[in-house]
């Protein structure tokens, strides 16, 4: 099926040059870091980790978002989702190989990442992240190959795929709780010793997740003859709305039992966030925007009359994506490490070859990407009007 | 049984492998800790069952006394002088009562002298180490005399552990630290980028008889022994003076006491 991707319109070979462009440039800037070391980055003694972790930790979630439309289409025979599912799996491919560039790029010594492998440390969350995200790519990769080939010849995919998708479902889970336990598990800081992070990694990951692929799937429709359903993209919608309420109250709660209890530990990261605190605010109008990005999102998600309309509709899963990327890619990240161990604060900003290089890692995403919907749209295009059988 | 030329040779090789690659699994599986092996031990090296240090700034007069030992340690240890806080690496130094211990300092009507008085921070060598928890590599581990190492060639540089470390004695190397060192000491290795770095209780020290650079150069004022054996030194000053660890609440046991006050309560 692969053939399908080297065919394609001038505006395909132009967006795909674009990206290797892209691509291209970071990995210069990448081998400047390589070289230098990790000073090239904004990160510090006492901000150790940053943009690429954020990004990881995003990306955890966009990946485990797959799951939104592989529960009720497998396990509720909505058949709404029968072609639109493939999209989630092939986003669900990009967004895990995306999350091993970023660790790929964070790592001081990267040559040396075998060593997981070679002494393999059950104690630590790090070596389950690793076995878990491997083998959430193998299914994803695996379950959407084998069902669209299926598709394309018009008949039911293999017996053997079944166990694998219902296998799917708690990986998807697992993934994004085992991310989150990175954080959770941690003792001394305040902001990630919390019982609901992995709940809300879950929720921000099930409204996140699918809002991207609302708009991709908007994107699909206009540029190709597939077109993943009306109905689908407003069920899609209402799983966002759900999820991004259940993740504005889960976020409500940290504030609530941070301050109430009064207990100043809890209540520094937040206020560093929200208002600054001792004189540093670097981060403060970025999380006001990810809030009011946030509110707007579910003003216009809440009401059934303006998310029917699929420009309105558009319009707020972007909001609510860019809302939740500064959330999660970043403040939630800094924020764990601001204060410091000392109770003092050092700041953080990402560097200009920092940002290079995660945006070269986001273009190889959206490569992989563009190349996988290529090849599932042409083979929608093909058998348009077919039933999907599985 | 019958048995023919094939099927004699398949047991035999299966058999020859598992005799070599079985017992070399059941002997690694026996061993239950960490320990690295010498072919025969040095009879000078100290050994204890937990390391510890007790730390009594009151002895500590001038700024120079603080740094004859924070040059002690970093001199033989190659630790770099980047001059800068952002990619700054150090294994011990210096700071206030209030950033040693923030999670009991909210208090602005302390005593001025202990606000003012500076305190020496350096790896805890905890009984339960966050960072030993989360290396994915167990390039950092415990030895089972509670030294808390760090092996600098295994280390991948996820900087894990110094997200995990509550107290912030491990440093990463963001930039090539071999520029920034002052005087190489040749008996001690250097680093290289991307690695994350700590003290490691002069383990090369304990090795052949020898304190703790940081306790030999203080002048009495870091004393180092066997948290385990109540006949230390180390025992006996906790047990008579009002010591407190850094965060103890977080159950990480730290191995450092710090004497507040001074005076004897025995």
């Amino acid at each position: 099926m692969l053939e399908k991707a080297l065919v394609g319109s001038k505006r395909y070979w132009l967006w795909l040059g674009v990206l290797t462009a892209i691509i291209g440039v970071a990995l210069i800037q990448y081998l400047r870091q390589y070289s230098y070391g990790l000073g090239l980055t904004g990160l510090s003694r006492d901000v150790s980790w940053g943009l690429y972790i954020g990004q990881f930790t995003f990306l955890v979630g966009v990946a485990a978002s797959a799951v939104m439309l592989v529960i009720p289409y497998y396990l509720h025979d909505f058949k709404k989702f029968g072609k639109i599912v493939i999209l989630g799996e092939f986003l669900a491919v990009s967004a895990v190989i995306m999350c091993i560039l970023f660790i790929f790029v964070d790592m001081g010594q990267p040559t040396r990442i075998m060593n997981v492998v070679l002494n393999p440390t059950p104690n630590s969350v790090m070596f389950w992240d690793f076995i878990v995200l491997s083998g959430y790519l193998i299914l994803n990769i695996v379950i959407g190959w084998t069902t669209l080939a299926a598709d394309r010849k018009g008949v039911r995919p293999p017996q053997w795929v079944k166990p694998l998708i219902y296998l799917s479902v708690p990986w998807a889970v697992s993934i994004h709780t085992v991310t989150a336990f990175l954080y959770a598990g941690i003792p001394g800081r305040h902001f990630w010793l919390t019982a609901v992070m992995a709940a809300r990694f879950l929720a921000s990951a099930f409204s996140g997740g699918p809002a991207l692929l609302i708009i991709l799937a908007l994107l699909v429709r206009r540029f190709t003859k597939f077109d993943p359903g009306q109905e689908a993209i407003q069920a899609v919608g209402k799983i966002v709305t759900y999820a991004m309420f259940a993740n504005v109250f889960l976020l409500g709660l940290e504030f609530f039992t941070a301050f109430y209890s009064n207990i100043p530990g809890h209540m520094h990261p937040f206020k560093y966030l929200y208002t600054g605190l001792e004189g540093h605010g670097r981060l403060v109008p970025l999380m006001w925007t990810s809030s009011i990005m946030a509110v707007v999102s579910l003003v216009l998600l809440v009401f059934p009359g303006l998310r029917r309309n699929e420009k309105i509709l558009a319009f707020a899963c972007i909001s609510l994506f860019i809302s939740l990327w500064i959330d999660k890619g970043f403040g939630l990240i800094i924020g764990g490490f601001i204060p410091n161990m000392f109770e003092g604060v050092t700041e953080y900003w990402p560097t200009g070859p920092e940002s290079i290089i995660t945006l070269g890692v986001w273009a190889v995403g959206f490569l992989i990407l563009t190349v996988l919907y290529k090849v599932a749209a042409s083979v929608r295009e093909e058998t348009a009007g077919m039933p999907e059988n599985h | 049984m019958s048995m023919n030329r094939r099927q004699f040779l398949k047991i035999a090789g299966v058999s020859t492998v598992l005799g070599i690659g079985g017992g070399t699994v059941i002997t690694g599986l026996r061993k239950t800790g960490l320990e690295a092996s010498q072919v025969s031990p040095d009879p000078r090296a100290l050994k204890a069952k937990r390391w510890g240090f007790v730390v009594d700034v009151s002895k500590l007069k001038s700024d120079e006394d603080y740094q004859k030992c924070i040059d002690a340690c970093h001199g033989i240890h190659n630790v770099p002088d980047i001059g800068n806080p952002k990619d700054e690496v150090k294994w011990i130094w210096k700071d206030t009562y209030e950033r040693t211990f923030p999670t009991t300092s909210e208090d602005e009507l302390m005593n001025k002298e202990l606000k003012e008085k500076k305190f020496f921070l350096f790896c805890n060598h905890c009984a339960q180490p966050a960072c030993v928890r989360v290396c994915p590599t167990k390039a950092t581990f415990k030895r089972q005399d509670g030294v808390v190492m760090q092996d600098m060639h295994r280390c991948i540089g996820c900087r894990f552990c110094m997200a995990a470390c509550p107290f912030g004695a491990r440093s990463f190397n963001y930039r090539d630290p071999r520029p920034f060192i002052k005087k190489e000491n040749m008996q001690f290795p250097t680093r290289m980028i991307g690695v994350v770095e700590k003290c490691t209780m002069c383990y090369e020290r304990l090795a052949i008889g020898q304190q703790p650079a940081c306790a030999e150069a203080s002048n009495g004022a870091i004393l180092f022994g066997d948290l385990d054996d109540p006949n230390s030194a180390v025992r006996k000053v906790i047990a008579s003076k009002f010591t407190i660890r850094r965060k103890p609440e977080l159950g990480t046991q730290p191995s450092i006491y710090y004497v507040i006050g001074g005076a004897d309560h025995a």
